[in-house]
C-alpha cells in the first residue's frame, strides 16, 4: 500500500524543526521512529502534508539521571532503554516495559518521543508515566504527563511544538508491569503496572480508557493495609474502557482487576 | 518533490532520485531488483520485509528510503560469500529444512542474523522472543528454531569443538 504523497524534509536542529513545521502548517507531521505513522499512511488513515524528519537529531537520543530525575530524549529509541543500565538501575519498570514494546525490528527504530507524541490509549510508557507524575518537555514548556494525554491520540502539542525529553522521577523498587496480549508483538488488551515509591504504591492500566489511567482507588487502598485482593478488586471502578475486536468493556474491566492483583503480588514477590 | 539518496547496499555505493513517499521496501526491489526481501504482510508485522540498517534489524515496509539517506544496508542477497557459498544461517535452514513454502524465510534469516549478533548463544526461549517479529504462515517455528540452533552452534565454532568420538 502506497502513502498519499507528501513534502519531506530533514530537520538539523530543533529549532528548524520547529520552523518547518510552523512553515507546513499543521498538516505537517514530525518523522521520528514513524513505526505507529507510517503504518497509519500506508492505510491512508493518516494524510500528513509534509514529513518532519527528526532522526538526524542525536542531541535528542540521551539518557541522563540527575537530581533524582530520569531524563531521555525524544528520539531515544526502545532498544536503548531496554538495555540500558540507567534505566535498569534508576527505574528498572522502563525497561522492562521497553523490553515488551512491538519486536526487535520495531524497538530498533521506535522511540520514547513519538510514543508520547502519538497518544495511544495502548501505548504502554504513557501509563507509567503518568502513574509516576513524569513531565514531558517540549521545545516550549514542560507538561505534566497528567495533563499531556487529554483524550484518544490527543495533547496539547501546538503546531510548531515537538517532544523533546520525557523526565521521570528515580523509582527503582519493586515494580511489575504486566502486558495482557493475545501474541506477543501485539499492543496490550489491557495492561496493568504496579511500583513501590516511597513505602507505598502507585498502579496504572493501559488501554482501559481514551487516556491511561492511574488507579488511585487501589492504590488508597493499599495504603490503608486492604489486602491485595480486595485493593485490586477496585482497579475497576470509574473505567470506561471502549470495546474493540479483541475485548469487550466487561473484559477490560474484569482484566483491570486481575492484572492488577498479579501486577501487585508478583511485585512484592520480586 | 523528488530527493537524491546516496546508500549503501550490500556493500556497494547506490545513487537514486526518490520520491518521498517511497518505500524502502519498494526501492530495494523496485528499483535495485533486489526481490528478495518479500513483503508480507503491509502492515508492519510480519517481518517479510526484515533487513539491516547499519546492522539493526529493521522492517524495510516501515520506513521511506529516503530515510536510508547515508546509511548502510544489508538484504538477503548480501548475506552469502561472494563465490557463492552459503552463509552458516542459511546453510542452517537448508540443513534443518526451516521452511516450508519459503516466503517468510528471507525475513526470518535477516532476523536471526541480528538477533545471533547480539546473542552468539540464544536459548530456545531466548529464540522465541527474538523472533517475534517474524511471521510463519506455514507455522513451520519448530524447524525454523532448529535451524537457528545449528546457525549458532556452527557460528561459534562448537560443532568443531565437539568430541570426536561422540559421532561414532
Amino acid at each position: 500500500m502506497i502513502p498519499a504523497a507528501f513534502e519531506y524534509a530533514r530537520a538539523g536542529s530543533v529549532e528548524e524543526a520547529a520552523s518547518l513545521l510552523q512553515k507546513h502548517g499543521e498538516d505537517a507531521k514530525v518523522l521520528a521512529g514513524g513505526h505507529s505513522l507510517i503504518p497509519l499512511m500506508r492505510l491512508r488513515l493518516a494524510q500528513p502534508s509534509a514529513l518532519i524528519d527528526i532522526n538526524g537529531l542525536k542531541e535528542l537520543d540521551y539518557i541522563h539521571v540527575e537530581g533524582g530525575r530520569l531524563r531521555l530524549g525524544a528520539l531515544t529509541r526502545h532498544v536503548t532503554i531496554q538495555h540500558s543500565a540507567e534505566v535498569r538501575q534508576n527505574l528498572p519498570l522502563l525497561a522492562d516495559i521497553a523490553s515488551e514494546v512491538g519486536d526487535n525490528q520495531v524497538r530498533n527504530m521506535g522511540t520514547i518521543g513519538g510514543v508520547f507524541a502519538h497518544a495511544d490509549s495502548a501505548g504502554d510508557y504513557p501509563t507509567l508515566a503518568v502513574m509516576l507524575d513524569a513531565e514531558v518537555v517540549t521545545n516550549r514548556r514542560r507538561i505534566p504527563a497528567r495533563e499531556f494525554f487529554q483524550d484518544l491520540f490527543t495533547t496539547p502539542l501546538e503546531a510548531n511544538e515537538l517532544v523533546c525529553e520525557v523526565s521521570f522521577p528515580v523509582a527503582p523498587g519493586s515494580h511489575r508491569y504486566i502486558k495482557f496480549r493475545r501474541r506477543l508483538f501485539d499492543w496490550a488488551i489491557v495492561g496493568a503496572a504496579a511500583q513501590q515509591v516511597d513505602g507505598g504504591w502507585r498502579v496504572g492500566l493501559t488501554n482501559c480508557g481514551p487516556t491511561p489511567v492511574r488507579c488511585t482507588a487501589v492504590e488508597r487502598a493499599l495504603s490503608e493495609g486492604a489486602s491485595v485482593a480486595d485493593a485490586a478488586a477496585r482497579a475497576a471502578e470509574g473505567l470506561s474502557p471502549s470495546g474493540d475486536l479483541r475485548a469487550s468493556p466487561e473484559y477490560k474491566k474484569h482484566l483491570a482487576t486481575v492484572l492488577v492483583r498479579r501486577a501487585v503480588e508478583q511485585a512484592q514477590a520480586g | 518533490m523528488k530527493h537524491r539518496i546516496a546508500v549503501t547496499v550490500n556493500g556497494k555505493e547506490r545513487e537514486a532520485e526518490v520520491e518521498p513517499r517511497l518505500l524502502l521496501v519498494h526501492f530495494l526491489r523496485d528499483n535495485l531488483g533486489l526481490t528478495g526481501t518479500h513483503i508480507g504482510c503491509d502492515t508492519s508485522q510480519c517481518g517479510a520485509c526484515t533487513i539491516h540498517l547499519d546492522g539493526k534489524a529493521v522492517k524495510s515496509c516501515t520506513l521511506f528510503a529516503v530515510q536510508a539517506q547515508g546509511h548502510e544496508l544489508k538484504t538477503i542477497e548480501g548475506l552469502a560469500a561472494p563465490d557463492g557459498a552459503l552463509h552458516p544461517i542459511q546453510q542452517a535452514f537448508w540443513d534443518e529444512h526451516g521452511l516450508q513454502c519459503g516466503y517468510c524465510t528471507p525475513g526470518f534469516i535477516m532476523a536471526a542474523a541480528y538477533l545471533l549478533q547480539q546473542n552468539p548463544k540464544p536459548s530456545e526461549d531466548d529464540i522465541k522472543k527474538g523472533l517475534e517479529g517474524n511471521l510463519c504462515r506455514c507455522t513451520g517455528y519448530v524447524n525454523i528454531i532448529k535451524a537457528v540452533q545449528t546457525a549458532s552452534r556452527t557460528m561459534s565454532g562448537a560443532a568443531e569443538a565437539q568430541p570426536a568420538a561422540s559421532g561414532g
